[in-house]
């Protein structure tokens, strides 16, 4: 009984991580300036990251902990460098 | 245990769902980087709080491996949108409108 809450609970958090997802895509599609593209593509990986962490506790191996991780670390270095491209029109000086 | 940590989980999400939905109805710029951050702060809090206490149950000792994610998050989220709003200003400062 309980375990099929948790599981029903689990399903209902990636349905809202999905939706959350449509959210971020559709402001990545409509715009309407880059800075909100890539607003939207920094929301778009954080709830990308979480979807992973919770795949990982639906199956009960950690192996999606470092998948997520490393989403979280390429996500952070992607956004900086698009609001470098941004502000100065090249990323590396 | 489980079912903790799923309720944990499910709130994590509806606050990144929260997050997203307010990216798309938010008017300005501006206004938008708000909403975003209550998904990337406390949405991930909480679903890396309902990973641990799972884990740790499954595993009958304590997994904190999770707070690595937590602490690259609060260090890189403000660090991000710090720059993002810099370039923005100099966009529009640069070509108003458009």
């Amino acid at each position: 009984m309980s375990y099929e809450l948790s599981g029903t609970l689990l399903w209902l958090g990636q349905l809202l991580l999905g939706l959350a997802m449509v959210f971020a895509l559709y402001r990545l599609l409509r715009g309407p300036r880059a800075h909100d593209r890539v607003l939207a593509l920094d929301t778009l990986y954080v709830d990308a990251m979480l979807l992973v962490l919770v795949h990982g506790i639906e199956a009960g191996t950690a192996l999606y902990f470092e998948a997520a991780l490393v989403i979280g670390m390429l996500g952070f270095v992607s956004t900086t460098a698009l609001a470098k491209f941004l502000l100065r029109g090249e990323v590396i000086e | 245990m489980s079912t903790a940590a799923a309720v944990l989980v499910v709130a994590g999400a509806l606050l990144a769902c929260a997050g997203s939905l307010g990216l798309v109805r938010m008017r300005t710029f501006y206004e938008r980087v708000h909403p975003p951050t209550m998904g990337t702060t406390l949405g991930t809090g909480l679903i890396l709080i309902g990973s641990m206490l799972y884990f740790s149950a499954l595993d009958s000792r304590p997994v904190l491996h999770e707070i690595l994610i937590g602490v690259f998050m609060t260090l890189s989220t403000p660090v991000t949108y710090m720059l993002l709003v810099r370039a923005a200003l100099h966009r529009e400062r640069k070509d108003p409108g458009g």
